[in-house]
C-alpha cells in the first residue's frame, strides 16, 4: 500500500488545470497501490481552493496557509516535510515552469528519484513505470523506478480533469518554514505586450515555424496571410530570433489560439507549440517530415517542401 | 564574478530513422551543442563584456568525441573548459538528474562559482531539472526558466523575469550565489567568429575523470532504468494531400474555400 501526494498549482488567485489533472493522475496511482490519495495546497486562499480540489477519491486535503503566491523555498520546504509526514510513496505535481522550480529541489533534499515530463504512469509491485517523450517527442521511452518515495512532474493536459464532488478531510498543516533559508523574493507579474493584433482572434491563423530558415524567407509567408486575407503567427524560435514580435508566439509561454483553420507551415510539433493551438476547429501542416510530432494532430497534411507549396497556393488565391 | 556553464553535447535524430534496443541506431545520430545552453553561454559572455564577470568556465559530462561542441562554447567567448568522462560513464544508459547533479556538484564545489547558468532543459532528454537540483544539492539559490537577467557590477542580488505559462512573466529577485536555468529568447547567440575559433583552439581545456572530483561510480548510476524505446503510435485520421505541389497546393485551396476561411 502506498500513499500518493499530489500538490496543487495556483496563480493570481485560481487554480490551474493541472491541479485537478494531477488528482485524475493521483486517483489512478492510488486505485493501483491500494493507498490513499492526498493532496496538498500551499500559499493564497487555501481554503477556497481546497473546496475546488475536493474529488472524487480524494481523501485528504492538506492545506498550507503561507504566502499568497508561489515561492520555491516556501513550496520546497513545506513538500519535503509534508511527505515525511503522511510518508508518502509518490509525489506528483505539475511539469509546469513552477513545478520544475521546486519539485527537483526536493528531490534532491529527500535525495530520492526524479522524473519529468512524464506522460503515462502505471505501477506493479513496488515498480514505478512512467512514459516519457525523448528527441522532442520523436520517440517515447519507458523508464522504472524501483524506490520510494519518488517524485514525478506530469505533463499538461495528458490526464483528463477530475470530477465529482468528493468527500476528503481537509486538515491545515503546519509547516515550519525557516525564513531565513528563503533566499528568493517575487516581486510581481508582468503581462507580454499585447501589440496591435490579436491571435486568439483569428478565424484563419498562417503559422510558421523553424523550416522558414531565414528571416527573409518570412516574406513568402506574409504574402500567403496577404492572399488569404489571414493572420500570421508563429512558433517559438521564431520570435526568439527576434524575427516576430511576442504577441505572435502560439504556445505554452505564447497565446492559445482557437481559429477555424489553423496552417502550421515548416513547424515541428514540440509539445509546447502543441498546447497553444490544438484546439483549433481544423489543423493543416506543411513539412516535409512526415513523422514530425505535428502530423499526429493534423487533419489534414502535405509532406512537402514549404518553398514548393506556399508559393503554389499563394499562385491559388491570386 | 566567477560564472560556470555547464554545456550537453546533444543528440539529434533525422528525419527517419530505427530503433535498436533502447537507443537510437547510431547511424541516424548527428551531435549538436544543445540548444538551451547555446543561450547560456551567450549570456555568461555578455556578462563578461559588460564587466560584471571575470572568468567563464564551462563543464561538460561527454567523452572526446563532445571536444567538438566543447570548442564552440570557447570559440563563443568561454575562458576554459573542464570536461568529464570515464569509463563507468560510458555504461550508463540514461543519465538521470540526481547522476548529472553528483558530478556538477562536485565541480561547483572545486570552481565555487559566483552563479552557475543552465539551459532550461536539454534537446534530447528534456528532464528540465539539473539547475534547480544542482542548486538545491550545492546549497545556493536558484531561479527556473529566466528569460532577462539584470546583474550589476558587485551585486549580491539578482533581478530575473521567469517565463511563465500563457504570456505571463514573473518578477523576482534571487540571492547570489545561485543557479538560473536560462530559456531561450533571453539574447541572440553569437556566432562563433574564425578568429573566435583560432582562439578556442588555444584555451584549456581539462579532463576530469570521476576519481579526480572524487564522485564514487555508484553515484552516477542513476535511479531510473531506461526499460523501452518505441516510436509514438498516431492516433490521428490524418488526410494527406498528394501530388505535385501544385496538385497539394490545390486541394488545400478547395479545402480552406469549402470552410469559409479563404475566397
Amino acid at each position: 500500500m502506498s500513499d500518493i501526494l499530489t500538490i496543487a498549482e495556483h496563480r493570481q488567485g485560481e487554480l490551474r488545470d493541472v491541479s485537478l489533472e494531477l488528482l485524475t493522475a493521483g486517483a489512478e496511482l492510488a486505485e493501483e497501490t491500494g493507498g490513499d490519495l492526498h493532496v496538498a495546497v500551499i500559499s493564497g486562499d487555501v481554503d477556497a481552493y481546497a473546496e475546488e480540489l475536493d474529488r472524487e477519491g480524494v481523501d485528504a486535503i492538506h492545506t498550507v496557509a503561507y504566502g499568497e503566491e508561489f515561492n520555491h523555498d516556501v513550496y520546497t520546504q513545506a513538500v519535503t516535510q509534508l511527505v515525511d509526514s503522511i510518508g508518502a510513496s509518490y509525489v506528483l505535481g505539475a511539469n509546469s515552469v513552477n513545478g520544475l522550480d521546486y519539485l527537483p529541489a526536493v528531490a534532491t533534499r529527500l535525495d530520492v528519484p526524479l522524473v519529468t515530463d512524464v506522460v503515462g504512469l502505471e505501477t506493479a509491485g513496488e515498480t514505478l513505470t512512467a512514459t516519457r517523450e525523448m528527441y522532442g517527442g520523436k520517440v517515447e521511452t519507458t523508464v522504472d523506478v524501483e524506490e520510494t518515495p519518488a517524485v514525478v512532474t506530469i505533463r499538461g493536459a495528458e490526464w483528463p480533469v477530475a470530477e465529482g464532488e468528493g468527500s476528503a478531510a481537509v486538515e491545515a498543516f503546519e509547516a515550519e518554514i525557516d525564513e531565513d533559508a528563503i533566499g528568493s523574493s517575487v516581486n510581481g507579474f508582468e503581462e507580454v505586450a499585447g501589440g496591435d493584433v490579436d491571435i486568439s482572434e483569428a478565424d484563419l491563423l498562417v503559422s510558421v515555424g523553424r523550416g522558414i530558415d531565414e528571416e527573409e524567407n518570412l516574406e513568402l509567408i506574409e504574402e500567403l496571410a496577404a492572399a488569404l486575407d489571414a493572420t500570421m503567427s508563429s512558433s517559438r524560435p521564431i520570435v526568439d530570433a527576434g524575427w516576430l514580435p511576442a504577441n505572435r508566439q502560439v504556445g505554452q509561454s505564447g497565446k492559445v489560439v482557437t481559429p477555424d483553420v489553423y496552417i502550421a507551415i515548416g513547424i515541428s510539433g514540440a509539445v509546447q507549440h502543441v498546447a497553444g493551438m490544438k484546439g483549433s476547429d481544423t489543423i493543416v501542416a506543411i513539412n516535409t517530415d512526415p513523422n514530425a510530432p505535428i502530423m499526429d494532430i493534423a487533419d489534414y497534411a502535405i509532406h512537402d517542401d514549404l518553398f514548393d507549396v506556399v508559393p503554389a497556393l499563394i499562385e491559388q488565391f491570386s | 564574478m566567477k560564472v560556470l556553464v555547464p554545456v550537453k553535447e546533444v543528440v539529434t535524430v533525422d528525419d527517419a530513422f530505427e530503433i535498436d534496443g533502447t537507443a537510437i541506431d547510431e547511424r541516424y545520430l548527428s551531435a549538436d551543442l544543445n540548444e538551451w545552453d547555446d543561450y547560456a553561454i551567450e549570456e555568461a559572455v555578455q556578462l563578461q563584456e559588460d564587466g560584471v564577470v571575470d572568468e567563464v568556465v564551462t563543464v561538460t559530462i561527454g567523452d572526446e568525441d563532445t571536444e567538438q561542441t566543447i570548442r564552440q562554447a570557447l570559440a563563443k567567448g568561454a575562458d576554459r573548459a573542464i570536461r568529464v568522462w570515464d569509463d563507468a560513464l560510458e555504461e550508463v544508459d540514461l543519465l538521470d538528474v540526481g547522476a548529472k547533479v553528483a558530478i556538477l556538484e562536485s565541480v561547483v564545489e572545486a570552481e565555487e562559482p559566483d552563479l552557475v547558468l543552465t539551459g532550461v532543459q536539454s534537446g534530447d532528454d528534456s528532464f528540465g531539472a539539473t539547475g534547480v537540483a544542482l542548486a538545491e544539492a550545492v546549497g545556493t539559490q536558484w531561479a527556473a526558466v529566466v528569460n532577462q537577467l539584470d546583474l550589476d557590477n558587485g551585486a549580491d542580488v539578482a533581478s530575473v523575469h521567469r517565463e511563465l505559462e500563457g504570456g505571463m512573466e514573473e518578477l523576482t529577485d534571487v540571492d547570489l550565489p545561485a543557479v538560473l536555468s536560462i530559456q531561450t529568447g533571453i539574447n541572440e547567440p553569437r556566432y562563433a567568429s574564425l578568429r573566435g575559433i583560432r582562439m578556442a583552439q588555444r584555451k584549456e581545456l581539462d579532463h576530469q575523470t570521476l576519481a579526480d572530483l572524487g564522485v564514487e561510480t555508484e553515484a552516477v548510476a542513476g535511479d531510473l532504468e531506461l526499460t523501452s524505446m518505441y516510436e509514438p503510435e498516431s492516433e490521428s485520421d490524418t488526410t494527406v494531400f498528394d501530388g505535385s505541389a501544385d496538385d497539394t497546393a490545390g486541394q488545400l485551396a478547395e479545402l480552406l474555400r469549402e470552410k469559409g476561411v479563404a475566397q
